[in-house]
């Protein structure tokens, strides 16, 4: 693989949250790469820093996170040197983010056309009027129907639906190399979670944008990624191509998420279940943060974390038992 | 439009149950629309069962669960809960008949109030009721979190100190303490992860299978519904568009709906490649559903007749009710 077709790259990467209660040490350690073009699958239940590694990227973590130690490569070049300046330039523009919740993230009071002519100004340098153009043509692309009569609408004038539309518009107005969705269609009904996951299907083959798609939703992950990076208490436990983790899971925590889902069509006398729940990551345990809950525990578990072990075909996984 | 024939196999019976919500508008806040958030729907619950609700945001199926318990009036209709008249009930009859239908909510950290330890919430059902002395109640408390897989001792905690899936077994243990008949349990593992939902949906399975409780299942992720009813009811827009056992719904939907409803949903196995349908727009506004069958504007099937003629909500094999002009297996 040659050095260029990496287009991100994560090395050690550690950020904590410094609160009242102590220090949350959400993301603890995170090694992982993205190829151009490629979409990442990242699992993983609530807490398990998928969310910050996404804000960590961008560098949106607010006041009382920061990443303490690592390095994020982006284009060969570490995000974390960059001045507040130089981010500016790179976020909306080389890598962009659409959120769980489509209508918080549009500013009520402007027009959508607006919001997205603004962004394309202040970017990418347009006139008024060349703006104007590409905003239709961006809203066509993501298929809001009306695009010239729906630009003049007020976001609480249109659905849950058709305001993700409108931020995968915005999303992709630069043309970004990398675009983060953070669980993009958890807030959406099934029928229109159908609609805008086929969308991102189709935008990805026609603009080749990395995705790094974050979800809770197997189901989601199954169907849109290439390769999938699982994370529990602020760790990779396990990356794989996606065909080979739901054929063969490996890590004990990736095997019982699975057998826990429901699937459509496949009805099962009782549930499998994780017993226990997930630490505190105030005081994250000694060891492997899946023992107490591990059905495979073992001594050396609890006393020394395990490393990423490589697995035949470009799998990874943390756990002792490999 | 009766579904079934009352007889005393059945819990629960809903007939053309109606819930209409005024929008108030102007100067002098008359009502000016209407939301028709449920629009005649009828279904009925035997004894021991699980009737699983299904459909999405604005469907009204969170009505439908409130409505039966009379938690918010009806519009118009009838809901029989051991063949009385919940609607009609006075308010003494109202009493005992809470007793026994019992709800469990979508929130764990909204349903229980932050202030007081949940033993005190748990405890609050049987001080209202008049049951047993204090020091009866505080053993049916411990008797019952023992129940939801939790510790008497928990009793004297606050609801922030447990994490959202013991939360939701406080809010069914809550329900349990009155042994209720129903439990309408309105979205319960929505707000967990899955690992977590997979515990409390084994134990609302134990308990059914040991203390015989009917459940009736709201919930929209279908995956859930399939798991934990056997029968399923699809509502779409104030509507019930088909209703059967679970493994002739699952197996042979016959309503449009239903069939891109379950197709839409995506499966954790890459292997699978399926042909999607993908319905096109959103749903329509309740205040002004569409005229004829209400899923005409967005199904593949439609024709002229699906625009005028409200399709009857029909018995198109035993057991299985589909309101479809185009139905088909």
């Amino acid at each position: 693989m040659a050095q260029s077709d990496v287009l991100l790259k994560l090395k050690g990467v550690k950020t904590y949250f410094f609160t009242d209660e102590g220090t949350v040490h959400a993301v603890d350690g995170l090694d992982f790469q993205v190829r151009r073009g490629e979409t990442l699958g990242i699992v993983g239940e609530s807490g398990c820093g998928k969310s910050v590694t996404s804000m960590s990227i961008l560098r949106l973590l607010g006041k009382t996170g920061k990443v303490i130690e690592g390095e994020i490569m982006f284009d060969g070049e570490n995000l974390l040197d960059l001045s507040e300046e130089e981010m500016r330039k790179i976020r909306g523009n080389r890598i962009s983010m659409i959120f769980q919740q489509p209508t918080t993230c549009l500013n009520p009071v402007f027009r959508i056309g607006e919001q997205i002519i603004e962004a394309l100004q202040i970017h990418q340098g347009l006139s008024g009027e060349e703006a104007n153009k590409r905003t239709i043509e961006l809203l066509t692309l993501v298929g809001l129907p009306d695009p010239v009569r729906r630009m003049r609408s007020f976001p609480h004038e249109i659905s849950g639906g058709q305001a993700q539309r409108v931020m995968i518009a915005m999303a992709l107005a630069c043309n970004p190399e990398l675009l983060i969705a953070d669980e993009p269609t958890t807030a959406l009904d099934v029928t229109i979670q159908a609609q805008i996951l086929d969308l991102m299907r189709e935008l990805r083959e026609k603009v080749n944008t990395a995705i790094i798609l974050i979800t809770h939703d197997l189901g989601v992950v199954a169907e849109m990624a290439e390769n999938v990076m699982v994370m529990y208490a602020g760790r990779a436990v396990e990356y794989a191509p996606v065909h080979a983790l739901f054929e063969a899971p490996k890590h004990p925590y990736t095997q019982g998420l699975i057998a826990s889902t429901p699937v459509l069509g496949n009805v099962r006398d009782e549930l499998e279940t994780i017993p226990g729940q997930v630490p505190s990551l105030l005081n994250p345990p000694a060891g492997c943060r899946f023992a107490s809950r591990c059905a495979h525990r073992m001594d050396q578990c609890t006393q020394e974390e395990p490393p990423l072990i490589k697995l035949e075909g470009d799998r990874l996984v943390r756990c002792w038992l490999y | 439009m009766t579904v079934s024939n009352s007889t005393s196999e059945h819990l629960l019976e809903v007939r053309n149950l109606k819930k209409y919500f005024p929008i108030k508008g102007g100067l002098m806040r008359r009502t000016v629309a209407e939301v028709k958030a449920l629009d005649g729907v009828s279904f009925s619950i035997k004894k021991g069962e699980t009737l699983g609700l299904v459909g999405e945001s604005g469907c009204g199926k969170t009505t439908t669960g409130r409505t039966v318990l009379r938690l918010i009036p009806p519009s118009g209709g009838q809901v029989l809960f051991e063949g009385q008249d919940v609607l009609k009930a006075s308010a003494g009859q109202m009493r005992v008949l809470r007793r026994n239908m019992q709800i469990v909510f979508q929130d764990p950290y909204a349903s229980l109030n932050p202030r007081i330890p949940v033993g005190q919430s748990i405890a609050e059902g049987l001080k209202i009721h008049n049951i047993g002395t204090p020091k009866e109640r505080l053993d049916q408390v411990a008797q019952v979190l023992e129940r939801v897989g939790l510790n008497s001792s928990h009793m004297r905690r606050f609801p922030h100190e447990f994490s959202g899936g013991q939360r939701q077994r406080i809010g069914i243990a809550r329900a349990l303490v009155m042994q209720p008949k129903l439990i309408v349990c309105d979205e319960p593992v929505s707000a967990l992860d899955v690992s977590i939902q997979a515990q409390v949906l084994n134990l609302l399975n134990d308990l059914q299978k040991d203390l015989g409780l009917t459940y009736l299942f709201i919930a929209h992720n279908l995956s859930v519904v399939e798991h934990i009813s056997n029968r399923v009811g699809v509502m779409y827009l104030g509507r019930m568009v088909e209703l059967s056992s679970r493994d002739q719904l699952f197996r042979k939907p016959m309503h449009p709906y239903t069939k891109a409803l379950m197709s839409a949903i995506p499966l954790p196995d890459p292997t699978i490649k399926r042909d999607r349908i993908i319905l096109e727009g959103d749903v329509p506004s309740p205040v002004n559903p569409p005229s004829g069958c209400r899923f005409h504007p967005r199904c593949w099937l439609a024709q002229d007749i699906c625009k005028h003629d409200d399709p009857a909500f029909e018995e198109k094999e035993p057991g299985h009710f589909v309101a479809c002009h185009f139905a088909q297996g």
